[in-house]
């Protein structure tokens, strides 16, 4: 079978009553939680996973579908109507979205946003339906030493490549490999850096670190700063209808966007925000109206809004083919998986087909209800963007700790909550990414294995790492992006890589 | 940005000898079984503590050279609610209950972001984590500690 045989299968599975439900459940707080400003894409799925926790598998992963979407939407949304945009992956909507809707076109620039969103989730999710078979066909050639030579790639451009700067990336990565070896050993069964407390012997929760590192990291930095910026909500005023003219500026900037965002998702280079800000380079390079920009131009806006959420479905398309997060959202989503004892990749499509269709398929469905759902209910979600502050946190660590309570209801996970949330603080407060850490704890453990399995079969001869071409070349790749960026910072370039840099998503 | 010698970046590139350092020595009494391999359950650990211990050179490095970013200056009182807020919530999660407990954490983080009406904080907070707590421990199912408030409404253990 193909997979438009396969996609209309999800698409049935998919669009059962309850599901549908589950999608409609997802999207909507998905959206509502993504709206909260200073809440990203990753934080929504972590602080959302409880909610999923006593579901069915399809269900549960259904409605993580979309709360993924959902909370894409909503950051675009925030970056649109407040100044001071929360997360890092909206900053390039909001150079023009905020100034549109200063101008009072916040109706256009929410609407255009959304209806890229939704053009650009679309034909990304379409591609990786049609791309995932093929994917998996090359995946299921691959042995360990191409995934652990995969992963090593993954790692570096997770952590030293882009950001500006390779060291605090690499010891954030570390940090979170360290972590990942508590526990114990998979191979062996020996209980390593455990130090006789039982409750270290399950290693450490992925979902527990995400939490901490993203909610309590950021509450504690918010509630230090001590130059407070005052957030200040831009009304929405006239229409949310765009105009002709909006739309004949709107629709090539959107394919445009889709078409940048969707491979540099697709890739495993995670963490970066590349796609909107590439797209927002070309919006400038190639619009009529350069004037415009820097004081709200619709292509700004359509363009890095599709580039995003292209770039979103594309980090699905490693994570749901390899198993391979490369992204601190996608590294939650794989936890979502996992507490299933589900493990995404080449098998899970055979083993499990109806379970990945539905899921692909709902991404569609998930995406055609955020079309629906936000404009005509703005109104609710610029409420939520006026909670005062204090309520909000207050609110925010009340239901991270419930996430952590619900999934194990000990002080002891409390206890890692909260170190892991100071730890979380001072990496902020010193400039290390987080998304390594978080990518080095999931990764970690799955690496380890398949090189100590590589090794295993070719009896502890290290050449068999570069004796697969496949194998050969993403280590090679892995070394490049390590090598080219520290060249491009020593020659003071690194403001560009830095850039392209985010915090989280 | 060139700066003199950065203090707090040093205690970092301590803090990471000491994790390197922590790695290593549990990674020697490991018994090292490395089968077909040659790599036992010692062998990555091995690498991640050397590599911490090498980073932390590096840190040093950076830090006398200064190559640290600025920080924002921060405000030490807000931070230390929070964080006696989820200490607070983490002693008394089974002896008080998640309502009481969680109500707490939500009334010392509105403390720490400004709102100075405990009062009014701390009754908002235990009664939105006791209907989070009613949605969740009897809609959905998760376990969360009960305690008196929990207690009175559903008479169960």
């Amino acid at each position: 079978m193909d997979a438009y045989t396969f996609l209309l299968q999800g698409l049935a599975t998919a669009s059962e009553p309850a599901m549908l439900l589950y999608a409609l459940i997802g999207v909507t707080l998905g959206t509502a939680v993504g709206v909260l400003p200073g809440i990203g894409p990753a934080l929504t799925v972590a602080l959302l996973l409880p909610v999923t926790y006593r579901l069915d598998p399809a269900g549960s992963l259904i409605m993580f579908a979309g709360i993924y979407y959902g909370g894409m939407y909503g950051g675009s949304t925030t970056s649109i109507l407040l100044n001071t945009p929360g997360e890092s992956a909206s900053i390039i909507t909001a150079l023009e979205g905020n100034k549109m809707a200063r101008k009072g076109r916040g109706g256009p620039a929410l609407a255009t946003a959304a209806i890229g969103s939704f053009i650009a989730g679309l034909i990304a999710t379409l591609l990786l339906a049609f791309l995932a078979p093929s994917i998996v066909k090359i995946a299921l050639v691959f042995g360990p030493r191409e995934y652990f030579a995969l992963m090593v790639l993954a790692f570096v451009t997770v952590s030293a490549a882009f950001g500006d700067s390779a060291l605090r990336g690499l010891t954030s990565l570390f940090l979170g490999l360290a972590l990942a070896c508590i526990g114990i050993d998979q191979l062996t069964g020996q209980a390593r850096l455990s130090f006789g407390v039982p409750d270290l012997l399950d290693g450490i929760e992925v979902t527990t670190m995400a939490v901490a590192m993203f909610a309590v990291g950021e509450a504690l930095f918010i509630a230090g700063q001590r130059v407070r910026q005052d957030d200040e909500v831009t009304a929405v005023k006239g229409s949310v209808w765009m105009s002709l003219q909006d739309w004949r500026r709107s629709w090539k900037p959107w394919l445009r966007g889709t078409a940048i965002g969707f491979p540099i998702g697709a890739m495993p280079a995670g963490g970066a925000e590349i796609g909107t800000f590439l797209s927002y380079a070309a919006e400038k390079k190639l619009t009529k109206h350069p004037e415009e920009f820097g004081n709200g131009a619709i292509e700004g806006v359509a363009g890095p809004e599709a580039a995003n959420n292209a770039s979103a479905a594309g980090t699905l398309v490693p994570l749901l083919t390899l198993g391979l997060p490369t992204s601190a959202t996608a590294a939650i989503m794989l936890a979502g998986f996992q507490q299933f004892g589900l493990q995404p990749g080449p098998l899970l499509f055979a083993t499990n087909p109806t379970l990945v269709w539905g899921l692909i398929a709902s991404l569609l469905i998930a995406n055609a209800m955020l079309l629906v759902l936000n404009l005509p209910l703005i109104g609710l979600w610029v409420k939520l963007l006026t909670i005062p502050r204090h309520w909000l946190y207050a609110g925010i660590l009340l239901f991270a700790t419930l996430g952590t309570i619900g999934a194990n209801p000990s002080s002891f996970e409390l206890g890692m909550l909260l170190a892991f949330g100071v730890l979380g603080y001072v990496m902020r407060l010193f400039g290390y990414p987080i998304a390594p850490i978080v990518v080095g704890l999931i990764l970690g453990p799955m690496a380890e294995q398949q090189l100590r399995r590589a090794l295993s079969i070719s009896q502890g001869d290290w050449t068999t790492l570069l004796q697969s071409p496949i194998a050969a070349v993403l280590l090679g790749l892995a070394a490049l992006a390590f090598i080219v960026p520290l060249i491009l910072r020593a020659r003071g370039k690194g403001e560009v890589l830095s850039q392209m840099a985010a915090d989280e998503d | 940005m060139k700066r003199g010698r950065d203090t707090a970046a040093l205690f970092i590139a301590a803090g990471l000898a000491v994790v390197g350092a922590v790695v290593l020595w549990d990674s020697a009494r490991l018994a090292d079984l490395g089968g077909y391999s040659g790599l036992g359950p010692a062998s990555v650990p091995r690498v991640v503590g050397f590599g911490l211990l090498g980073l932390a050179l590096w840190t040093v490095i950076a830090a006398l050279r200064g190559e640290f970013p600025e920080r924002p200056a921060q405000n030490p009182a807000p931070v230390l609610w929070i964080v006696a807020g989820l200490a607070a919530q983490l002693m008394l999660l089974h002896a008080a209950g998640f309502s009481i407990a969680t109500g707490i954490l939500f009334a010392f983080t509105a403390r720490g972001f400004g709102k100075r009406n405990m009062a009014l904080s701390l009754s908002v907070g235990i009664a939105l984590s006791f209907a989070v707590w009613c949605v969740f421990s009897q809609l959905l199912m998760l376990h969360l500690p009960a305690g008196p408030i929990e207690q009175l409404i559903f008479r169960r253990g």
